[in-house]
């Protein structure tokens, strides 16, 4: 990454926004006032002393909700989206590089799961499987594997016809070599930024399947799970709503913008 | 042409007049710096300088632009009585292409290749001259089209760039810049990625339109043949300052300072035999200059008075060199030739190729081409872009995507494809690419480039650093390369660090394709001394090039090759001075030379 990252308006955005969401998540459960199932107030009750954002339809404490109910989302959106950056750049390097039946295979696979629109192929799969967060993980993550295939074999293929990969053909350097030290390096920047959109998709298809009720399992917290739990009191408590879904924006819009800023400050760092 | 009316300084001052301009990083080092010239209307200049010695930048600052990370530190820069330095960049862009165009070195990527020719023409002209009206402005393309050679036709202007040849497209980049007929036209090496005969074509049109058009040109080259037949006056750079400016002609009868006289020395010429010499050591980069002389350090007459900047003084008619040592500027004997070491005796060859064919997609590029390289031998490979000489080297390289072959190596049949020839045979034929802008991984330093050739091709060797450090030395690099990226180095750079990688392997044939053509001539001529004397220790070499002065100063034998077919093949005197089939005649006449302005 270039120093001049961090002089990028979206790059210090995308850090304050995203940072905001992830403190929340990750550090929240040291500080939650109450239990995510303990009841302590009025069913929605509005904001009082000690509860700053008000109680939800059970009459729990949104802000305590809210402060536990990221770190689910979170570890499934990076585990997800880092399970298929892995899988798919293994796929795509080998698609790129073997060519032929392989190549086909592979590609004709991808296109087939791409057929199917992310958030309906894990409904499929977890309604038909149960709703175990591994389970969820997984699927999302085999929902995002054509696309990094896709992208890591069409990048390869360009930087696989230059003279520097021929050039460690001829010296005859071993396969994998070619392909982890010559290739992979000059596709990284490009995978950064699909990292940071996935991410953000990870975090919308998670807590939509909260919200449709087949995520996180109740009385459990999640912010999903809240808009879903709260939104027939949207008028009498609005901030048990609003809350969780600004948490959301904030963490989906700060991965994207962090997403552009990488793309932006490597735009003219890029070999000729 | 005449003169636009809105423009009426024109006549009254020169094309362009440049005073003591500074580029400086933004660091503070000074890029080029002092830069003072005047140019008449319908005069060409070259902008000599080897790479690292400042031309592009300056060229592209007579455009008020400079790279990223470097800014226009003083002077000014007057192009047909407008100020470009004191002029925003909204206005200079509307005057950009009027007063100023400019003609990039790679055509290929210059043009969008979505936009067809027709409308390429059509949007530069409209944007520069809106209020005319279509007919004329058809008028206006044909005509340009015919000046520079091309056809006009609305087939011809249907057309996508990659539908036209190298020469074509670069052809098409000189309409485009004359088309709103600008005071002022800057070209950077437009002629480097053609072969001789396009080269010599293009050259000749481009006097014709600076004539007809009454522009200016500023010709920036490191080919000093190719300045020679095109430019009335040169300006040589060293380190970013002016060290010479002249009239042609006295440039190359009376070259004054030490460092022209070393450029004259290095250059390969068709019409001489003997060794171009290189000039030992590099050109000091920006912020590394001494105080003084910058050229003091690589100088034979430095004495103690160069500590001290010299001025650019006047030494004859319009003739000024910047040199504190006038017994230097005054000798005439400081250019010497070395003769080559006669040919070794035919030995058994090293390498034997026989029926070479080979196809693009459904097109056979390559009939039955054989050749033979003995030990120690130095084989050209000559033809023009599109002859199959590149294709040929791949192939035997073990590159070849589609072909087939006989190759006899040594005692042993190779086969066609790298990954199943022996490791011993991988390792004793290396390969040089033309590109060495690709060649190395832009992903990893130097240092980890040569250490992965020492892990994989010599894994036993244990003084791997000592051995990285000899082939530096031996390419004239020094180590700082080593913790680079090849973003960091010149193209001359990364070319020396190729070719070390290449002899970290202990070579017996060396495939060289086109690798000196992007290169300056003083380095030029220190890659063609190195592979002489690789050559000397018993290294083989297989030389692809169009470049007949490079030829004529270190091949034994030539083969020439059109079309895919060996139209002539002999000792390189043979070939070059009686020439036998009509073709290689052309190539031979087409070639630049400098040698009526040799006086030695």
């Amino acid at each position: 990454m270039s120093r001049g990252f961090l002089r990028q308006p979206q790059a210090r955005a995308g850090l304050l926004l995203s940072g905001i969401a992830l403190l929340a998540a990750l550090a929240g459960p040291l500080f939650a006032p109450h239990g995510a199932a303990d009841f302590v107030g009025a069913v929605y009750g509005g904001p009082a002393q000690g509860a700053p954002l008000g109680y939800d339809y059970l009459g729990r404490d949104v802000l305590s909700r809210l402060l536990l109910g990221g770190w689910s989302v979170v570890w499934m959106a990076f585990s997800s989206a880092f399970l298929a950056l892995l899988a798919g750049t293994v796929l795509g390097l080998v698609a790129a590089y073997a060519g032929g039946r392989t190549d086909r295979t592979l590609s004709w696979s991808a296109d087939v799961l791409l057929a199917f629109p992310n958030l309906i192929l894990v409904l499929l799969v977890v309604a038909l499987l149960g709703r175990d967060p591994w389970l969820i993980v997984l699927t999302a993550s085999l929902a995002f594997v054509p696309g990094v295939l896709r992208l890591v074999r069409s990048l390869a293929l360009g930087v696989a016809e230059q003279e520097f990969v021929e050039a460690a053909e001829l010296l005859g350097y071993p396969r994998w070599h070619v392909l982890l030290r010559e290739i992979l390096p000059n596709v990284l920047t490009p995978l950064l930024v699909h990292f940071g959109s996935m991410l953000s998709w990870a975090v919308t298809i998670l807590s939509g399947l909260s919200f449709l009720g087949y995520g996180v399992a109740p009385p459990a917290a999640d912010w999903g799970l809240m808009i879903n739990e709260n939104r027939a009191g949207l008028q009498a408590q609005p901030l048990a709503v609003l809350a969780p879904v600004l948490m959301i924006v904030l963490f989906a819009l700060g991965a994207n913008l962090l997403a552009e800023a990488v793309a932006r400050s490597n735009a003219g760092t890029e070999q000729r | 042409m005449n003169a636009p009316a809105k423009l009426p300084q024109l006549l009254a001052s020169p094309a362009l007049a440049v005073t003591d301009l500074h580029v400086t990083l933004d660091n503070g080092a000074d890029i080029v710096s002092g830069i003072s010239f005047e140019l008449e209307a319908g005069q060409v200049l070259g902008l000599v300088g080897e790479s690292g010695s400042g031309k592009t930048t300056l060229a592209t600052a007579l455009l008020g632009h400079v790279r990223k990370g470097a800014r226009i530190a003083g002077g000014a820069v007057n192009i047909a009585g407008h100020n470009i330095l004191g002029t925003d960049e909204k206005t200079l862009r509307g005057l950009r292409g009027k007063l100023v165009a400019h003609v990039a070195q790679d055509p290929a990527t210059a043009l969008n290749p979505l936009h067809r020719l027709g409308r390429v023409l059509g949007e530069t002209l409209t944007q520069h001259e809106p209020s005319l009206e279509a007919a004329s402005r058809r008028q206006r393309i044909a005509q340009v089209l015919q000046d520079v050679g091309l056809p006009s036709d609305e087939e011809f202007l249907r057309r996508f760039p990659h539908q036209l040849s190298g020469g074509q497209q670069q052809r098409l980049l000189l309409a485009l810049a004359f088309l709103p007929r600008p005071a002022l036209i800057v070209l950077d090496e437009p002629t480097t990625a053609l072969d001789v005969t396009t080269q010599a074509r293009i050259l000749d049109t481009i006097r014709r339109l600076c004539e007809s058009y009454g522009a200016a040109a500023i010709y920036v080259s490191h080919d000093l043949a190719v300045v020679y037949q095109l430019a009335n006056r040169v300006i040589v750079l060293y380190a970013g300052r002016m060290v010479e400016s002249a009239p042609v002609a006295s440039l190359f009868t009376r070259p004054a300072h030490p460092y022209t006289k070393g450029l004259l020395a290095a250059i390969p010429d068709i019409g001489k035999a003997s060794a171009p010499r290189p000039i030992p050591g590099h050109a000091p980069g920006p912020g590394a200059r001494s105080a003084g002389c910058a050229f003091a350090a690589r100088c034979e007459w430095r004495a103690e008075s160069c500590g001290v900047e010299p001025a650019l003084d006047e030494i004859g008619a319009g003739h000024r060199a910047a040199c504190g040592r006038p017994e230097a500027l005054a000798s005439g004997a400081s250019i010497r030739f070395i003769d080559l070491p006669p040919a070794p005796p035919a030995r058994a060859p090293l390498l034997e190729v026989r029926n070479a064919r080979a196809w693009y997609g459904e097109r056979q590029v390559l009939f039955d081409a054989g050749l033979s390289v003995a030990p120690g031998e130095c084989l050209a490979l000559v033809g023009e872009s599109g002859s199959g000489k590149t294709t040929f080297a791949r192939l035997v390289a073990g590159l070849g995507a589609q072909g087939q072959a006989d190759i006899r190596y040594g005692s042993a049949l190779l086969d066609l494809q790298a990954r199943s020839r022996s490791a011993e045979q991988r390792r004793e034929i290396q390969y040089i690419f033309q590109n060495p802008y690709r060649a190395l991984n832009p992903r990893q330093t130097i240092r980890a480039t040569l250490r992965h050739v020492l892990r994989h091709v010599l894994p036993g060797v244990r003084d791997g650093d000592q051995r990285i450090a000899q082939v530096l030395a031996k390419v004239a690099l020094p180590s700082r390369v080593l913790d680079s990226y090849p973003a960091e180095l010149s193209g001359g750079e990364r070319q020396r660090v190729a070719i070390a990688r290449a002899l970290l392997c202990e070579p017996k044939l060396l495939i060289c394709d086109e690798v000196t053509s992007a290169l300056d001539v003083s380095v030029q001529a220190a890659i063609i001394e190195l592979l002489q004397q690789l050559q000397a220790d018993g290294l083989a070499i297989l030389f692809v090039t169009h470049n007949l002065g490079v030829v004529r100063s270190m091949a034994d034998r030539v083969l020439v090759l059109r079309h895919g077919r060996v139209v002539e093949e002999g000792s390189t005197d043979q070939v070059l001075e009686q020439p036998q089939h009509p073709y290689t005649r052309t190539l031979v006449g087409d070639s630049p030379s400098i040698r009526a302005f040799q006086p030695y």
